[in-house]
């Protein structure tokens, strides 16, 4: 068996652009299919969680001198951001997809990782 | 070889590492010995052998058991032993071409793999440099292997959906055999045969399938020709010289049989087209007879399913026949700024030959010398020659 992690991509700005009605419907909506993906998938998931948006994400690198800089925002400005993730145990590829498929992710997708192993 | 050895390492690396010891085994075991009569299935055992011992040793290390004894000598193989190889080259040919690596790749691994091209031939065969090409091939054994992209014949629900890479793999498999893209031979009959051999391994595995069954009638309606491709002395007969009795045909009732039950299937798919195109071409009693429109037609068609500048060439040669070589090279210079054919020496050979016909010559020469700088098959270069020559007399 091996781990893999499941990353939800999703468009933050669609998100935000419908007005409140709707996304408590929406949001209400896609709590209930991640109810539904947990139980039907429970053998497969070790964890997982939901994040807060990227406007609230703290970049950490060092500049060529070695000094920390620590900057607002999420490593990279992608129309589709990180906003979740499951951690996975599925036999291979085909077997990971099979249960990736089932992720909730409406606007967006989801990206399936391979969790290295180190020897 | 490859594939039964991969089946017990379920890593290609180590497989690799397998088979080239066998080979290195036979080296020295066979002058001794003499060669056994099925010398595959000696290598394959031999391999396979060696790939068990690797798994031994290293479950073993892992797990800190007991040292296991001093390693056997190969002896022959039992018929039991003998592995099916025939399934395990389809679970290869479905990981080489998992939807998780891209097209590139996918065909790359195909060629490499199964066929045993070496890199700089995929490379050509891909019209990329040799190194592109080597990382390619590194990239995707490293991700089969770090993503456990699974090594067997995918599920029923999944596998309409995973076999049309797996025919475009085949299909570059055979257009690869059918004119070699470097050497001294036109064909290279191995790579046909793979080609042939894993279309109709997919073919039983997939009887409703119509693309399945569109490109096995392509491969044995184009291989029909075989005997007639080439002149005694070995230079190339084009379509229109061949020697039409002599083509196969056993290969193309067959063909023919197959392009009907792939026609029945809608809409038809790229490959049911080119092989009903590949039918007309057969079924002509001559060149002169050949029914050109319906050619044409079925060319438009094909377009509408698979865009693509090949295609597009292959239906301006078409037209060029039809209407004549000002209307071929009318139809030819849509697709001069195509970059995908920019390597491609059929383009130039292709206007080269309109020019020649228009009596065009000094043009003609220039294309012909475009074409011999990007064609690397002997045989091929030799029949360029031949039409370049005959422009100066």
């Amino acid at each position: 068996m091996s781990e893999y992690l499941v990353l939800i991509y999703s468009d933050e700005k669609a998100w935000e652009s419908s007005d409140p009605v709707s996304a408590e419907k929406m949001m209400s909506k896609m709590m209930d299919e991640h109810r539904v993906f947990g139980e039907t998938n429970g053998a497969a998931l070790r964890g997982g969680n939901a994040l807060e948006p990227t406007s609230s994400a703290t970049s950490l690198r060092r500049d060529a001198t070695g000094k920390l800089v620590v900057t607002d925002g999420a490593f990279a400005e992608t129309k589709e951001a990180l906003g979740g993730y499951y951690l996975i145990e599925a036999g291979d590829l085909d077997e990971a997809i099979a249960v990736a498929s089932q992720v909730p992710a409406p606007y967006g997708g989801v990206e399936v990782r391979p969790i290295r192993v180190f020897d | 070889m490859l594939a039964a050895t991969i089946r017990v390492t379920g890593d290609i690396d180590v497989a690799e590492e397998c088979v080239q010891e066998a080979f290195a085994r036979a080296l020295i075991a066979w002058p001794k010995t003499g060669v056994p009569n099925r010398t595959g299935a000696w290598l394959t055992t031999v391999a396979r052998r060696r790939a068990i011992d690797t798994l031994r040793r290293r479950t073993s290390q892992r797990r800190a058991l007991m040292s296991i004894g001093v390693p056997e000598e190969p002896s022959p193989p039992s018929e039991s032993e003998l592995p099916a190889i025939a399934d395990d080259r389809l679970r290869l040919i479905f990981t080489c071409c998992h939807p998780a690596l891209s097209p590139e790749t996918q065909v790359a691994l195909a060629l490499r793999l199964l066929c045993g091209l070496t890199t700089s031939e995929v490379a050509r065969a891909f019209l990329v440099t040799e190194s592109t090409m080597a990382a390619r091939i590194t990239r995707g054994k490293k991700k089969i292997s770090t993503s456990h992209i699974p090594y067997r014949v995918p599920v029923a629900s999944e596998l309409p959906t995973r076999v049309d890479a797996v025919l475009s793999a085949v299909h570059l498999v055979f257009t690869t055999g059918h004119t070699a893209p470097s050497g001294a031979d036109l064909m290279r009959r191995d790579l046909v045969e793979r080609a042939l051999d894993l279309a109709r391994l997919l073919r039983a595995l997939l009887p409703e399938d119509g693309e399945v069954a569109g490109l096995l009638a392509l491969i044995l309606l184009t291989d029909a020709r075989r005997q007639t491709r080439t002149s005694a002395d070995g230079a190339i007969l084009l379509l229109s010289k061949q020697d039409r009795s002599k083509w196969d045909r056993e290969a193309i009732s067959e063909g023919r049989a197959l392009v009907r039950a792939a026609l029945r299937v809608r809409p038809a798919g790229r490959f049911a087209l080119m092989a009903a195109i590949a039918a007309l071409h057969a079924q002509a009693p001559s060149w002169e007879a050949t029914d050109w429109r319906e050619i044409i037609a079925l060319y438009d068609v094909l377009l509408i399913a698979w865009p693509s500048p090949v295609v597009a060439l292959n239906r301006a040669v078409a037209v060029g026949i039809a209407d004549g070589p000002e209307a071929g090279l009318t139809a030819l210079s849509a697709l001069a700024n195509e970059g995908q054919l920019l390597g491609y020496n059929y383009l130039a050979s292709t206007r080269a030959d309109f020019l020649r016909r228009l009596g065009r010559t000094d043009e003609a020469r220039v294309a012909y010398d475009e074409a011999l700088a990007l064609c690397e098959n002997e045989v091929e270069r030799e029949f360029l020659v031949r039409r370049r020559r005959a422009l100066d007399s």
